[in-house]
């Protein structure tokens, strides 16, 4: 087939990508050129390539700042228990769901449970906001047993736990679906040959159904891995305020602080870059051990 | 199925149903909550009086609500992005995921294409750069901002490739042997027997670009440009009721928190209608996503 052939079919397939492309290109690859600004002393006027370089003084600069470990401590340690909890509460969740067998019942406590999934944050955090004020419904519900009211949103005492659960309560939902859908594909057979064995309800689930998800689970936790920076950006952004820097600032939440509120560009950007380049290593190692260890791949 | 009647059995499904009927609870009381409050009036809603039934009824704060210009207007903002974003989102995902669903013969190149758009996905300039991008395309304070950078969702496109690359391939052989081409192919073929997906997908992104409220909060500057959330954002998060666009002297007899409330619940309302399509498609879209040939 000569290259004249070729393209007389092919040639749509060429026009058909160029869209992509372009917008790929200007709003993906452009940026990444725009990270020199980690390196210089970024003005807006002069642009990416007219501002003046600077060299490692920005990431000097960061690593000596106090703020900079206790901001990455928190995003770690609020991202890393969110994905635990997330998934346990998930596999938990599937299991029990799995054993309620009235289909209607399964289906109507589903319906509800992924609901608070497809909300923004802003919808979350206004309900969160008005639930956990002072004079909100949990404190007057926890008044009754004499505990006085706690400022679940203002205390460097419950901000990260009420992040963490507020973040469970939206996506654990969403995530018990995945768990559902493996179960779903376990061979009813090995249940029906266990029980003629003699074998017991409880020793069913541990040896049928536990082993019958574990792809997912290692799957899953594969994937999870690339999440290890991600603790929450739009939410956080909507819960914190300033008496909760300490324990709530991450990495996004004080990128978009200094960079766009206090306008200290290049700093911002060399927090950016910090996260871009770990992050990127991250992901392409969860998918490197989601093929190893679970056959998946994207392509 | 197969029947278990132990007493413990027994007594661990009783625990089991009644469980998952607090858990389900839980997860809607605050929604009731707050619906409870948006339908009460001024008195009982400020004191925290409410609980899960509204008292001292009223649809006033509803109207007010739907009556402010402020609010409708970034309503109407918010309605022109989801129809623009996802018309554009779902034209780029078929079109890029079409070509790149072929084989490295079919499509010479497919393989730089593919790393092309995968190290976009895997690396990212960050906040920052991307801000300054987008401000020096001149695209501040236009809807472009909104629907422009995310233009092309690179992971749904790569569900969508997928998808697509279980098309039977005896179809398309015939059509081009009666000489159809690839546009034709695509239109034809590819589309129509792609619909699952396809759904799957405009509505994860519909409900995505309804959302959104955080690129519009960098990139408008000014808060008549600002769709549903964003807007909401500055009443029920900074609790600024200066742009809240009700007559002062209404505001008067109406309770802050019930008018949150019944904002809150008129930005949900669009979800709740798609709700039981999110659901039906997205069972089927979470395996289109997990599970490979």
């Amino acid at each position: 087939m000569t290259l004249k052939q070729y393209l007389k079919r092919a040639w749509p397939l060429y026009v058909m990508i160029i869209p992509g492309i372009i917008f790929v290109l200007l709003f993906r690859y452009y940026p990444m050129y725009g990270v020199i600004i980690a390196f210089q002393d970024f003005s807006p006027a002069k642009g990416f390539a007219g501002s003046p370089w600077v060299g490692w003084e920005n990431f000097e600069f960061l690593f000596s700042l106090p703020e900079f470990g206790r901001i990455l401590g928190n995003t770690v340690l609020i991202a890393v228990v969110k994905i635990v909890a997330d998934q346990v509460g998930a596999i938990i969740l599937a299991l029990l769901l799995n054993e309620a067998r009235i289909l209607f019942f399964r289906r109507s406590i589903q319906t509800l449970i992924y609901l608070p999934y497809f909300l923004s944050w802003i919808v979350l955090g206004g309900i969160l906001l008005d639930i956990l004020a002072p004079h909100g419904i949990l404190n007057q519900a926890i008044g009754n047993f004499g505990i006085k009211p706690q400022l679940f949103l203002g205390s460097n005492n419950w901000f990260r736990g009420t992040v963490i659960a507020s973040g469970f309560w939206k996506n654990v939902g969403f995530s018990t679906i995945i768990y559902l859908a493996a179960l779903t594909a376990i061979n009813p057979t090995l249940h029906e040959a266990a029980a003629i064995d003699g074998a017991g309800r409880f020793r069913r689930i541990w040896h049928i159904t536990l082993p019958g998800i574990r792809p997912t689970i290692v799957l899953l936790a594969a994937l999870s891995l690339g999440d290890v920076l991600e603790a929450g950006f739009e939410q956080i952004l909507t819960l914190y305020s300033p008496a909760v820097y300490r324990t709530g600032d991450i990495i996004d939440t004080n990128v978009f602080r200094v960079g766009l509120v206090s306008a200290q560009h290049s700093l911002a950007g060399a927090v950016g870059l910090f996260k871009s380049f770990i992050s990127f290593f991250l992901i392409a190692l969860s998918y490197y051990l989601a093929d190893r260890f679970a056959g998946y791949r994207i392509l | 199925m197969i029947r278990d009647s132990s007493w413990f059995s027994r007594i661990f499904d009783g625990f089991n149903y009644v469980f998952l009927i607090i858990f389900a609870l839980l997860c809607l009381a605050p929604m009731v909550h707050i619906f409870a409050v948006s339908l009460s009036g001024r008195a009982p809603a400020t004191a925290g009086f409410v609980s899960f039934w509204p008292i001292d009824f009223t649809l006033e704060n509803y109207e007010k609500v739907m009556g402010s210009r402020t609010f409708l207007r970034s309503f109407i903002i918010s309605v022109v992005r989801v129809l623009a974003g996802t018309s554009l989102n779902m034209t780029l995902i078929i079109l890029t995921a079409y070509p790149l669903s072929k084989t490295p013969r079919a499509f010479k190149g497919r393989v730089i294409f593919i790393w092309f758009f995968v190290f976009a996905m895997l690396f990212n300039g960050g906040l920052i750069p991307t801000f300054f991008v987008v401000r020096s395309l001149g695209l501040l304070n236009t809807l472009g901002s909104l629907i422009l950078p995310n233009a092309l969702p690179i992971f749904s496109m790569i569900l969508m490739m997928n998808f697509f690359r279980g098309v039977p391939k005896e179809l398309e052989e015939s059509a081009f042997i009666d000489g159809a081409s690839h546009w034709r192919v695509l239109w034809h073929i590819y589309i129509p027997l792609s619909l699952p997906a396809i759904a799957t997908l405009t509505l994860l992104s519909a409900v995505n670009h309804w959302n959104a409220w955080f690129d519009a909060l960098i990139y408008m500057t000014d808060v008549a440009n600002y769709p549903m959330q964003t807007y909401l954002r500055t009443i029920v998060v900074e609790l600024d009721l200066t742009n809240v666009g009700i007559d002062p002297r209404d505001l008067q007899r109406l309770s802050d928190r019930a008018i949150r409330g019944a904002q809150i619940i008129v930005a949900t309302v669009p979800i709740l209608v798609v709700y039981p399509f999110l659901q039906r498609y997205f069972i089927s879209g979470i395996r289109l996503g997990a599970v490979k040939e």
